[in-house]
């Protein structure tokens, strides 16, 4: 049960922050993060009960819950947890904790309501990591959209309607495109074996003609890519990247695009291993193009967040990269990709929240020499484009090393093309190192420096960072059972119904 | 005609006795508050009296109506829309000047005849049922006479039905040409041995006759100006109570004969289906007024649906019904919102009319945003679990093409509740007047309304099983 309470808490709390909200703004707020914290105790509850290692060695399920829901079209309530599951529902709590904390003083109008959306938002994520069965999965997949949607038209930017618009409609078209390839499955399941279900378990062991597995895996991916997202599919992110305020940043960089990987490691891989097999090689064209051209995107921005945004196209690439190179190791540097790119994106972002609620401007041209007003914003600053330009010792290294080392077997240009695009992210964070906090300094009073709840957030992703990339160890045990399982159904020719993943 | 056959026809009966109640009371004392409170008792205790009717049930009554349970499922359904329109009826009539007791007892009748189509199995009824409630439909739509809108409205109302009606008549004289029969199974049974020409064209125009009335592509054009035109309970009516009796006859009609997917009317039904899906979401885009633009979202809505009846089986009749209900419940609701909204000059009309709702009137806004959630089909609404199941039904019989088109549709369909969506929650806009407060009776119905739709949105199961019982 304690995964469906990790669901309803902020459902719950959304609403009450709403109440009490209205009211009261602060009282809103600290509701918000008092909810957070209760889900972030459960999430750990869950970990530390459940780390006896011999249960994630085995690849079992941790926890897991089913409840009728409808019977007479086979859909229950299905959750449960495994290692990727866990790591990126700690993920969404702890980003979750960080957008409360990063709005405290940027949001301050409608205060009740905004959290009640973010809370929404966060509860339909957890929702989407741990649902197992097909119509809950879209269930969630669609319910994070709206309180998203809202989040970026009311408290965004200047474009923010048109923004949220574009964001709403790339998703849910190609959710209605994932709608249609569920239930087909289903249907095609249903037929085979007479036993009409939506739960993920028993679709696994569907053994399709591989013409209408490969027209139903096409939903899922591109709804997933969209998500991702990968290139030519992308062209939502940067728009509302750019015009969502501070926290919708954090949660869209942080966690949606995160949702389109797991997509594809729960969903694609395993259930169409050999469409997936045959899709690959263009799947991994795809990705790098992505990784080379966010990164050439990103550098010939003039607008820091857009800059950032950009950054998020081409790390993503070496996610999707990861996942479908098939080795062991990309599987698990993509995992690992999703952790640390969720949090030195989202740090990037709240760097740039930062800036521009102190000199009211995203431009690069109007920013420089903040080190000498704001050392301690800078110093963050430099260590997080360091991070994101995959330095050894951040968790961004350890995560594209892993994933262009179990990508050279595979391919070799590809891992070429793709180590270029590293260089590339080089030559953008130190642009924006150079631009922003070194070089004469714009303006005769830089900006303030960081307040105490400002260092503490970034005191804390920073060093989250570096324990990705110090002990990447508990992570990738963690991950590790799930990457093999995956790996097992994935490689071609060999197709065990379920086996290593259910117990 | 037994003691039987007159109780299972009690709650029609009762219909009909509370319209003429309602109108010599009328006569003898004309009293505002007392002719709301009697019709509503009278769809109240008709409800009712289906209840009782569960053991006696199917019942054949002569060869012009069946009660069945799903007659019982879209009577009721029919009967608790027409309640609720009632209701909006009382707070948007109360604040004009004027005597409106005569309403209700229109209102009753076109209950009546809606109802009486959801029983029908055979051709008379059928078309008595419609005129019933054709004929009190064009005088509820020209029932405020100082408003040129509303005359202009209940005049193309009753051109367009009239020719509408003729298309219905023709085709039932064809198809009795051809098969010699009226009523739907021996139609069904003779339907082999008959004239294929003089059958499909029959029923190609008995489609064309009852498109009319469900206002798809291309019978589709009186839709936006009625909507417009009619007083929002009225609009709200013609959406959902005259619409689901058609639909159930349309159902049971094709369900009885089959279509063949094979067969030109498969073609012209899925015709009808995409043209719909595609041109109402497109045209809804254009739109600046709420009411056209929920009319044209109801031609989507329609086509939608029509996938169900080229589609065919159990499956599909289940989820059109359950789809009906999920659409229904919305389109009250956001009619309601309208009504509530509009003041004693006019209708709520411009779309800036509800912009920044949200902060003036959150829980009408909350209420008006749910409904136009569900409208998109997004979830823990019933319009999700609807249109969900609309698709399982429709990729269930394989049928690509529409299933395409549905997808088409909803994207586009979301520019426009997006978008007013987004205006609810906007910045304070041009505040227009506002009732002082809800009355009791309308508030309560929008917050029943709300607690369904979410309900089905999050637990759909038990209409499911009520639904899969009705059609068995």
């Amino acid at each position: 049960m304690i995964l469906a309470w990790i669901i309803l808490v902020p459902f719950i709390g959304g609403v009450l922050a709403w109440v009490l909200g209205s009211r009261n703004a602060s009282l809103g707020r600290w509701t918000a993060l008092l909810v957070l914290l209760a889900d972030a105790f459960l999430v750990a509850d869950l970990w530390t009960g459940s780390s006896g290692a011999e249960e994630l060695s085995r690849g079992v399920w941790i926890s897991e819950v089913i409840v009728p829901w409808v019977p007479r079209l086979g859909i229950g309530l299905h959750l449960a947890v495994d290692g990727l599951s866990l790591l990126l529902i700690a993920l969404t709590v702890f980003l979750g904790l960080i957008a409360v904390l990063c709005s405290w003083r940027e949001v301050r109008e409608r205060v009740g309501f905004f959290h009640f959306n973010l809370l929404w938002v966060l509860a339909g994520i957890l929702g989407v990591f741990l649902a197992l069965d097909l119509f809950l999965f879209y269930l969630f997949w669609e319910l994070m959209l709206i309180p998203m949607y809202l989040l970026i038209a009311i408290w965004g930017h200047a474009e923010r309607v048109r923004a949220a618009r574009k964001f709403f409609l790339f998703t849910q078209a190609g959710g209605l495109l994932m709608l249609l390839s569920i239930l087909a499955l289903y249907v095609a399941q249903g037929a085979r074996s007479g036993l009409y279900s939506f739960d993920y378990l028993l679709l696994l062991g569907a053994d399709l003609p591989p013409a209408s597995s490969r027209w139903i895996m096409l939903g899922f991916v591109i709804a997933f890519a969209v998500k991702i997202p990968a290139v030519p599919l992308h062209t939502w992110l940067p728009d509302a990247h750019t015009e969502a305020p501070t926290a919708g940043s954090v949660l869209l960089a942080g966690l949606l695009l995160k949702t389109g990987a797991y997509g594809l490691l729960r969903f694609v891989l395993p259930l169409f291993p050999e469409a997936a097999a045959a899709l690959a090689p263009a799947a991994m064209t795809v990705a790098v193009a992505g990784i080379i051209y966010g990164a050439v995107l990103a550098f010939g921005q003039r607008d820091l967040k857009r800059l950032v945004a950009y950054t998020s196209v081409s790390h993503m690439g070496f996610v999707l990269l990861g996942i479908f190179s098939g080795t062991a190791m990309a599987l698990s540097g993509a995992v690992m990709q999703m952790l640390a790119h969720g949090v030195s994106t989202g740090a990037l972002f709240l760097i740039v929240g930062m800036v521009q609620e102190r000199i009211h401007s995203r431009e690069l041209g109007r920013m420089g020499g903040f080190w000498s007003s704001a050392p301690r914003l800078s110093a963050a600053g430099l260590v997080l484009c360091l991070a994101s330009l995959g330095i050894p010792g951040s968790g961004n290294f350890v995560a594209e090393f892993l994933v262009l080392l179990g990508t050279w077997s595979v391919s070799m240009p590809l891992t070429a093309v793709a180590a270029a695009g590293l260089v590339l992210s080089a030559v953008y964070s130190l642009g924006i190192v150079q631009q922003v906090f070194h070089g004469p300094a714009v303006s005769a009073e830089g900006p303030a420096d960081l307040s105490l709840r400002e260092s503490g957030m970034l005191a804390v992703m920073i060093a989250l960072i570096l324990w990705l990339g110090i002990f990447p160890g508990p992570v990738l045990r963690t991950a590790g059972p799930v990457v093999q399982a995956v790996l097992c159904c994935a490689s071609p020719g060999h197709i065990p119904p379920a086996a290593g993943v259910a117990p | 005609m037994t003691r039987s056959d007159l109780m299972v026809l009690l709650p029609y009966i009762i219909l009909a006795a509370s319209s003429v109640a309602v109108m010599l009371v009328i006569a003898v004392h004309r009293s505002y508050r007392l002719t709301v409170l009697l019709t509503l008792a009278g769809i109240t205790t008709a409800l009712a009296a289906f209840s009782f009717l569960s053991p006696l049930l199917p019942r054949q009554v002569t060869a012009l109506v069946v009660v069945d349970r799903y007659a019982v499922l879209f009577s009721a359904l029919v009967l608790l829309a027409s309640f609720a329109v009632a209701v909006l009826s009382d707070s948007y009539l109360s604040l004009r000047t004027g005597r409106h007791e005569e309403f209700y007892v229109l209102l009753l009748i076109a209950t009546l005849g809606a109802a009486i189509l959801a029983a029908s199995t055979h051709f008379a009824s059928l078309f008595l049922g419609i005129e019933t409630l054709t004929v009190s439909l064009y005088a509820m739509i020209a029932y405020l006479r100082d408003s040129d809108r509303g005359l202009e409205a209940g005049m193309k109302y009753l051109l367009l039905a009239a020719v509408s009606s003729a298309f219905l008549l023709f085709g039932m004289a064809l198809v009795y040409a051809a098969t010699g029969s009226m009523e739907f199974s021996r139609i069904a049974a003779r339907a082999g041995g008959a004239p294929a020409l003089t059958l499909q064209a029959g029923l190609g125009l008995i489609i064309a006759g009852l498109g009319f009335k469900l206002a798809v592509v291309p019978f589709h054009l009186w839709t936006p100006d009625v909507y417009e035109g009619a007083p929002a309970p009225v609009t709200a009516f013609i959406a959902t109570v005259s619409k689901s009796a058609v639909v159930a006859v349309l159902l049971r009609f094709f369900g009885t004969i089959g279509i063949s997917q094979e067969g030109p009317l498969f073609l012209v039904v899925t015709g009808i289906a995409v043209a719909s899906m595609l041109l109402g979401n497109v045209l809804a885009l254009l739109q600046d007024n709420i009411k056209r633009l929920l009319a044209y979202s109801s031609i989507a809505h329609f086509g939608y649906l029509l996938v169900m009846l080229a589609a065919g089986g159990p499956m599909a009749v289940v989820a059109a019904a359950f789809y009906l209900v999920a659409y229904v419940i919305t389109t009250l609701g956001a009619f309601g919102v309208v009504t509530v909204l509009s003041g004693p000059d006019g209708d709520a009309a411009a779309i800036e009319d509800c912009q920044g709702l949200a902060w003036r009137r959150p829980w009408l806004a909350a209420v008006f945003a749910a409904m136009l959630l569900s409208l998109a089909g997004l979830p823990l609404t019933a319009g999700f679990v609807g249109k969900f199941t609309l698709v399982l039904a429709a990729i269930g019989s394989a049928l690509w093409v529409p299933v395409a088109a549905l997808v088409l549709g909803s994207v586009i369909g979301l520019f426009y509740y997006l978008r007013l969506i987004a205006l609810l929650f906007a910045g304070p806009g041009r505040a227009i007047p506002l009732p002082p407060s809800l009355s009791f009776l309308s508030g309560g119905v929008l917050a029943v309304l709300l607690v369904l739709l979410l309900l089905l949105g999050v637990y759909p199961a038990p209409l499911l099983d009520l639904i899969v019982h009705a059609v068995r």
